[in-house]
């Protein structure tokens, strides 16, 4: 059975291809027209060429095996394009801008004098007890200002179409070479379609991040030394840090490649040490230094927060950036955006509840069969209660966790995520999906066109986590004005 | 280029060329037994013996037979020079650098591996053991012609090389040096006929046996074919050669000076020697001290570039 567009059903819910009534969005008319025309050998056709470049092109995330150590898994990719038109995109696209340049100004000042608390906007009392504020990065001067050069917001659509901010990832955000690699599979795969349409390019992001880390050198004038920084082989992110080193044309270095001496950090080459300027670090703040940090950690290098504190390397993003990147202070982005840029958030956060605040911790243990319950500090959807799904005595559990320790616990009404057309055999159905754009900041913030489209794979699901059962889609901005 | 990387590099080739070694040399024996006189007990004990592993061997198996040998140097992951081990080292080398290398070799690596792997329990028969071990002879030959064909010949190809080089130098040595140790005990009268037989596949181990014939117009003889194994410039798997292609290399790196001391130093004390005057005592402590000398130069060069 071919793809035939009458059998689709949008059931109340927004879809990213297909009104409600059915018909294609104007921005997907072009590609469901010519969907339509497919024959089933044609559409296992393209499955077999998208699964051979894909396997060719080597695009693999890894997971950790007992018996056979790491191993590559294909990385699991629908080729049914989720589109966004431009006009709508801009909006996205500024509210994005935004918020980073509000989150790195609220960074900026917790480090400094902490105004924001002082002037009674941002709770005190959060701020100590955050588990990613570093007391090591108080007083440092960030190069530009600028803490989180590199975000990562995941953004949901609901079921009236809003896009909603979920998270911003401000530690080491992954997924853009999939983004990447995910668009040169398509061009092979759709070259017509990329003629006739106005699909905004994405392929410029290793020079934008390039361009980004050159700013930040302490070294101005000089080309550069910028290294990728992995924790190595068994890291599950481990092909981005291979694929964003070989396309910016930077060392992939591991910690024992580096080494600091007299506060300034050289890589270990064939020629000797080489001067490092900046690091675009993959592993968490606490594995970076030992000296300062944990003092186990064979991944990090010691000495190179001295050396970062006096400003001889930069790290990107800096140390201590996670400090924003935590639920609680998600629900305070709104505020913070207010308080910084004096402008109201384009973009608007998930409603969502702070269980600090009294009031709201009560409407949350009242009504917590209808929310998404999550603890503050944890990401890849762990430690989390989908309230409508779980079990009494699981409600009751969290009900328990909040009330012991409510600052680390926020709850948000449950959302009903957009869907997109999605190849199952040889006919589509609709599955949920969520949109990571990243965003670059430096003497200019960038944000990519579209960004990483996660898709639940398994029919009702959503989770897009690649290693519960999420594959991942190319994203096209069109733009339907230009011809 | 990353002292890191260079490393991997190194030890990539010295792995996979450690693997073809131990494949050819056991293809060799395999075919020499068959050829002795069945009183003429060489057995595959030299094998183990040309590894230098013997007292690990007989920590885990109790005698030297044709099957606990094949198995201790071909699938037993417990010995580090085995054949499959090797390649697990070459591949685990191999994927930190894939950024590196062509990724069609790594892939060839890769297959490479698992096949051996896979079908490793296969060349305990005779009957299959020559197809499988010359799977693994071409695999790597075809590496080896990837690498050269598509890898920019840069600082990074030469690491590749030198690499292959040490490891054949010291397979080289290894070789001659059991070998005749080994070689017929008692010198008696009717054996003779074998001694020339077992040059021949000393010569065979090391895929010299063509190349020699058409070098050395005269009947196999020791002193021919230890010169012809030590001092041969132009037979890729001699002694000198290897030490000539690694002096090579060592040219188009930086901070050389180092190693290229310690290397024209052995090369000195390889050319000088008098091997027609050898007797069996001295040639084996000559071994050594080219043994010794291929050591020094790889420490070195670890010490200077990783």
């Amino acid at each position: 059975m071919a793809i035939r567009w009458g059998s689709y059903k949008v059931r109340n819910l927004y879809d990213e291809l297909l009104r409600a009534t059915g018909r294609p969005r104007s921005a997907a008319q072009a590609l469901c027209s010519y969907l339509r025309t497919l024959k089933d050998s044609e559409i296992e056709e393209y499955k077999v060429a998208a699964e051979s470049a894909i396997h060719v092109m080597g695009i693999t995330f890894t997971v950790y095996n007992e018996e056979e150590g790491s191993i590559d898994r294909a990385w699991p990719f629908d080729m049914i394009p989720r589109i966004i038109d431009k006009r709508e995109w801009l909006q996205v696209e500024a509210g994005l801008e935004q918020r980073v340049q509000a989150l790195n100004l609220f960074i900026d000042d917790l480090y400094h004098q902490q105004r924001i608390i002082k002037d009674g906007v941002f709770p005190a009392e959060l701020l100590q007890d955050s588990k990613n504020f570093r007391p090591e990065c108080v007083g440092v001067q960030a190069p530009l200002g600028i803490w989180a050069h590199i975000c990562g917001s995941d953004l949901v659509r609901d079921k009236d179409g809003t896009f909603y901010v979920l998270e911003d990832n401000l530690r080491v955000p992954s997924g853009v070479s999939y983004m990447l690699e995910n668009r040169l599979v398509m061009k092979r795969l759709f070259p017509e379609m990329f003629e006739q349409n106005n699909i905004l390019p994405v392929d410029d992001y290793p020079s934008q991040l390039y361009d980004t880390l050159a700013a930040l050198s302490p070294r101005p004038g000089d080309q550069p030394e910028i290294v990728v920084l992995t924790p190595g082989i068994f890291n599950s992110a481990y092909f981005e840090h291979a694929y964003l080193a070989q396309q910016m044309g930077a060392e992939l270095v591991e910690g024992s490649d580096l080494t600091v001496e007299n506060d300034i950090v050289y890589m270990r080459t064939i020629e000797g040490l080489t001067r490092v300027d900046v690091i675009y670090r993959r592993i968490d703040d606490l594995f970076l230094d030992p000296e300062v940090f944990n003092p186990d950690s064979l991944l990090g290098v010691p000495g190179l927060m001295r050396a970062w504190k006096c400003g001889k390397v930069a790290l990107a993003n800096a140390p201590g950036a996670g400090v924003a990147d935590d639920k609680v202070v998600y629900a305070f982005v709104p505020e913070i955006i207010k308080y910084y840029l004096d402008q109201d958030a384009i973009l608007p956060n998930v409603p969502t509840y702070k269980c600090i605040n009294k009031l709201e911790r009560q409407h949350v243990i009242e009504n917590i069969h209808t929310m998404v319950v999550k603890p503050a500090n944890e990401s890849g959807g762990y430690g989390m209660l989908i309230g409508p799904q779980a079990s009494k005595s699981e409600r009751e559990k969290f009900v328990r966790l909040i009330r012991r320790d409510p600052r680390n616990y926020v709850a948000q009404p449950m959302l009903t995520l957009s869907t997109a057309p999605t190849l199952v055999d040889h006919h589509v159905e609709p599955r949920h999906l969520d949109l990571r754009p990243f965003i670059l900041s430096g003497e200019r913030i960038n944000v990519t066109n579209g960004g990483l489209t996660r898709v639940a794979l398994r029919k009702g699901s959503t989770v897009v986590n690649s290693s519960q059962g999420g594959g991942s889609k190319d994203t096209w901005v069109v733009d339907m004005e230009a011809i | 280029m990353l002292s890191s990387v260079a490393n991997r590099i190194y030890w990539m080739a010295r792995y996979l060329e450690r693997a073809e070694n131990t494949a050819r040399l056991i293809n060799v024996n395999t075919h020499l037994l068959l050829d002795l006189p069945k009183r003429v007990r060489l057995g595959w004990e030299p094998i183990v013996d040309i590894s230098s592993r013997r007292d690990y061997f007989y920590n885990l198996y109790d005698e030297a037979d044709e099957r606990s040998v094949i198995r201790f140097m071909v699938s037993d992951t417990r010995n580090p020079d085995s054949i499959l081990s090797a390649l697990n080292m070459a591949r685990e080398n191999t994927r930190t650098i894939r950024d590196i290398i062509p990724r069609e070799a790594w892939e060839q690596v890769n297959t490479l591996h698992l096949n051996s792997k896979v079908n490793a329990r296969s060349v305990v028969t005779q009957r299959h053991r020559y197809d499988y071990l010359r799977s693994v002879i071409l695999g790597v030959q075809t590496v080896s012609g990837m690498l050269a064909g598509t890898m920019t010949h840069d600082e990074g190809y030469d690491f590749l090389r030198m690499g292959r080089n040490l490891e054949r130098a010291d397979m080289t040595t290894r070789i001659i040096d059991v070998r005749s140790a080994t070689l017929l005990p008692d010198m008696s009268e009717d054996l003779t006929p074998f001694e020339n037989l077992q040059w021949l596949s000393v010569l065979k181990s090391l895929t010299a046996y063509q190349m020699y014939r058409r070098n050395v117009h005269q009947r196999i003889r020791r002193t021919d074919v230890l010169k012809f194994l030590l001092l041969q410039e132009n037979f890729p798997r001699s002694f000198n050669h290897a030490l000539c292609q690694v002096g090579n290399c060592l040219s188009n790196l930086p901070r050389k000076e180092k190693v290229l001391k310690i290397l024209v130093q052995l090369q000195k004390k390889l050319l000088q020697a008098r091997i027609q005057e050898f007797d069996q005592e001295k040639l084996h402590a000559f071994i050594d001290e080219l043994q010794l000398g291929v050591i020094k130069i790889n420490d070195s060069i670890s010490k200077n570039y990783f």
